[in-house]
């Protein structure tokens, strides 16, 4: 748009050609599709993650799987660089998007909240931790992508534990799985009904089916991950003396 | 905040005594102070929240201020607060609550007059315009002449949405209504619906988009699903809504 349209919906309220503008219903839309988007990498990655439940030698497999071994002798980490900054901007987009939605003063926060303590509503509660967990991201989703962005190499049954555990990693990590696990299925669920996805005949029965599968995903979900960040905590910990050697799969050895 | 209590009446006939306890405030009168006031009365049998205000008001205070007309769940005057909940007074049985405890307050969002009445009727009426609640049509209208006929179906599914009394107890269950005053909520969405759907109205929607196509319409609602479960004539507000947004993202 140019400097002149700006100024016509600067002084109207409309586009130049006496229309409302198109923006809030792209940013609607993009708000899901980066959610989506979102939604469905870290049903993925929390899984992938959980390969250490498997053993070593599987998480060690998947993480050179995914640097590109069967092409590239050895693994190129940069792929896990180039990846992790795909999903920081859309990250970044999701959260630039969403944050229109927070409670933007003290009033706004003040008659939300008594609102939503009077009425006890279920929805309307799952949307407060819709906006906490999102807002806890900010900065935990930040410091995990940060870091997968500029130490891809750092990935390994060992080189993941020594982190977790020796660097003390591991409260940023039980936060950040919540926060992520709840936001992410409680996200799904309202696009359901956003857009009216399961609609079928009977919507009301549909959306009472749609909500039950997803609190059973959230816990689920939390299970795997919490069940894997122990295994993390246990190779970490019993890998104590020999901080920052790597794994070697043992047929190599 | 003082609390008041209100005690009357012998019980005589075995029934139980319930404590109503009612918001006190007079938004006219500057140097009112908010109150909660409790009054403990003999539950008689089907006693509605309507019967028990009339009955404080007529034996016991005559300063309480309500409003009712019906007394049918048609006219949508009577919604309040119930226990937390909006909902409407003539609709709502006292034996419904098993501790004999209810606590009423004015429906939040909407112009406050006195104690529990407040001011519906301007907004709604503001919001019919907002979203040019009527049919827009360029054939002339000749009110002697039987109208067109349309599909019983496509008739069906607008009468459904016209079952709307205009009570506000959506705009009461909303948070995002809460927060953001300008949001025309579920009562206005669903009626675009129900002239988007409506064959006799020749509006396109890019037309609808004009009217409903920002953060105080259709993209404003963050899908609380207030409205939906609180509806006191089970409107099919989620999917009307969902349709809308549907169909504006389009425009
Ligand atoms: C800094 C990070 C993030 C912030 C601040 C944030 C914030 C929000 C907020 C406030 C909403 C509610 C929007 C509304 O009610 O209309 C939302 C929706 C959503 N979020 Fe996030 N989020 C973040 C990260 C994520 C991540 C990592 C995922 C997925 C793993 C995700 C998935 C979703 C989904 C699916 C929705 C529903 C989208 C919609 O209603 O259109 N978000 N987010
Ligand atoms: S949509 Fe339902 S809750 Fe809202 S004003 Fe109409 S009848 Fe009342
Ligand atoms: S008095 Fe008319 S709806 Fe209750």
């Amino acid at each position: 748009m140019s400097q002149k349209d700006n100024t016509v919906e600067l002084l109207t309220g409309k586009n130049n050609f006496g229309k409302k503008s198109r923006i809030p219903a792209k940013l609607d839309f993009l708000q899901s599709v980066t959610g989506l988007f979102l939604a469905l990498f870290i049903t993925f990655h929390i899984l992938f993650e959980s390969s250490i439940l498997f053993g070593k030698e599987a998480m060690y497999r998947l993480t050179k799987l995914f640097e590109g071994e069967p092409f590239i002798e050895g693994g190129e980490p940069l792929i896990i660089t180039a990846l992790a900054m795909v999903i920081f901007s859309m990250f970044i987009f999701h959260a630039f998007l969403a944050m229109r939605k927070f409670p933007a003063s003290y009033k706004e926060y003040q008659r939300y909240r008594a609102h939503r303590e009077l009425l006890n509503h279920q929805d309307t509660n799952l949307w407060f931790i819709q906006i906490t967990t999102g807002f806890a991201m900010f900065f935990l989703g930040s410091i995990h992508l940060y870091m997968m962005m500029t130490s891809p190499e750092k990935i390994g049954p060992y080189a993941s534990a020594d982190r977790i555990f020796s660097d003390w990693m591991w409260p940023m990590y039980l936060l950040l799985l919540v926060s992520v696990v709840m936001h992410a299925w409680v996200g799904v669920y309202r696009l359901i009904i956003k857009w009216g996805w399961f609609d079928g005949k009977d919507p009301r029965k549909n959306r009472k089916r749609s909500k039950l599968i997803i609190k059973v995903l959230i816990a689920v979900y939390l299970f795997i991950g919490l069940v894997s960040l122990a295994s993390y905590m246990k190779i970490g910990y019993d890998h104590q003396s020999d901080y920052g050697s790597r794994y070697v799969m043992e047929k190599i050895k | 905040m003082i609390n008041k209590s209100t005690q009357v009446e012998e019980n005589t006939e075995g029934y139980r005594e319930i404590e109503i306890t009612v918001f006190r405030y007079n938004s006219q009168n500057k140097n009112d102070t908010p109150e909660y006031q409790t009054y403990k009365l003999i539950e008689t049998p089907g006693m509605t929240l309507y019967i028990a205000l009339i009955k404080i008001w007529s034996t016991m205070d005559h300063h309480l201020s309500f409003d009712f007309v019906c007394r049918a769940g048609i006219c949508g005057s009577c919604s309040m607060v119930v226990n937390g909940k909006p909902r409407l007074a003539c609709k709502t049985r006292t034996n419904e609550f098993e501790d004999g405890k209810i606590t009423l307050l004015p429906l939040p969002t909407f112009k406050h007059i006195k104690d529990l009445s407040v001011d519906t009727g301007n907004w709604m009426n503001a919001m019919s315009k907002k979203v040019e609640s009527w049919i827009h049509t360029k054939e002339k209208t000749d009110i002697a002449a039987i109208e067109k006929p349309i599909e019983p179906e496509d008739a069906q599914a607008v009468f459904d949405l016209d079952r709307c009394i205009e009570c506000g107890i959506c705009l009461a269950s909303c948070s995002t209504k809460i927060m953001r005053e300008d949001f025309v909520g579920a009562v206005g969405l669903n009626r675009t619906a129900r002239f988007a759907i409506d064959p006799h109205d020749e509006r396109t929607d890019a037309e609808f988009y004009e009217l409903i196509g920002d953060d105080n319409g259709v993209f404003g609602c963050m899908s609380l699903m207030g409205c939906e479960d609180h509806c006191p004539k089970e409107l099919p507000l989620q999917t009307k809504i969902a349709y809308m947004r549907r169909k504006m993202v389009k425009a």
